[in-house]
């Protein structure tokens, strides 16, 4: 199994979703991304669209830098 | 005549665009929601007709693309998505790298960028029949990702039972 991290806080829509997608298809049954967001749209819809493609969102953490979180996703 | 088999999911979400414009702004837009939706699990499908045919095109700049005299008129003066033009004030193609050095800078995705991931993300492609007949363009002409070339009907065949929006 291994960790992958990703960052997207410099990002905009729609490569907020983008680079996360394509982080995710690299994923094995498993394995986990721990994504670097901010708050509002990412925040909101990172979690919620990796759910609906099937995956498991292990953990939401508040992130160093005000504003930034972690979101923790499992295939 | 087209030869992609159709396989319509009831379950997924669906997303289909006509792209008729060649500007560069409505090319964005374009390539902004077809990118977002298939990154967020929806199946994405574009149709490409007119002008819009200009930002699927292989050669991206102004060349004589097409079989006639006409069509390589039109190919030269419309050119591809490097010398897409922005909807308003173009003021004679420098808006467009106005809008590029604007989007590098603020970290927002550019046009190609966008296509780009939109070829990564499994967007299909396709380009309108009639149009590609008075333009003058082969599906040869076009970028290798254009699944197919296809009529009205089954343009609508491929988008029925989601969300079909025209830019």
């Amino acid at each position: 199994m291994a960790n992958y991290n990703l960052d997207i806080t410099k990002e905009h829509c729609p490569m907020t979703f983008v680079k996360t997608k394509i982080e995710l298809s690299k994923l094995k049954s498993g394995d986990t991304l721990e994504v670097l967001l901010t708050e509002g749209e990412p925040l909101e819809n990172v979690p919620r669209s990796s759910t609906e493609q099937g995956f498991t969102v292990l953990s939401i953490t508040e992130a160093e830098v005000k504003g930034t979180h972690k979101v923790l996703i499992q295939k | 005549m087209a030869t992609t088999e159709i396989k319509l999911d009831p379950n997924t979400k669906k997303l289909s665009l006509i792209g008729f414009s060649g500007d560069f702004d409505k090319l964005v837009a374009v390539f902004t929601l077809a990118t977002g939706a298939a990154a967020v699990g929806y199946e994405v499908n574009l149709f490409f007709t007119f002008w819009g045919l200009d930002g699927i095109k292989i050669k991206q700049g102004r060349s004589p693309v097409g079989k006639g005299f006409l069509p390589k008129v039109f190919g030269v003066f419309m050119g591809g998505l490097k010398s897409a033009p922005v909807s308003r004030l173009n003021f004679g193609g420098i808006s467009p790298k106005i809008f590029r050095y604007l989007m590098r800078k603020n970290n927002v995705a550019t046009l190609e960028e966008l296509v780009e991931a939109a070829k990564v993300l499994g967007v299909n492609f396709y380009a309108c029949e009639m149009a590609m007949h008075i333009l003058g363009i082969q599906k040869s002409d076009l970028i290798p990702e254009v699944k197919d070339v296809l009529g009205v009907a089954t343009f609508l065949k491929i988008a029925d039972g989601g969300q079909t929006l025209f830019i």
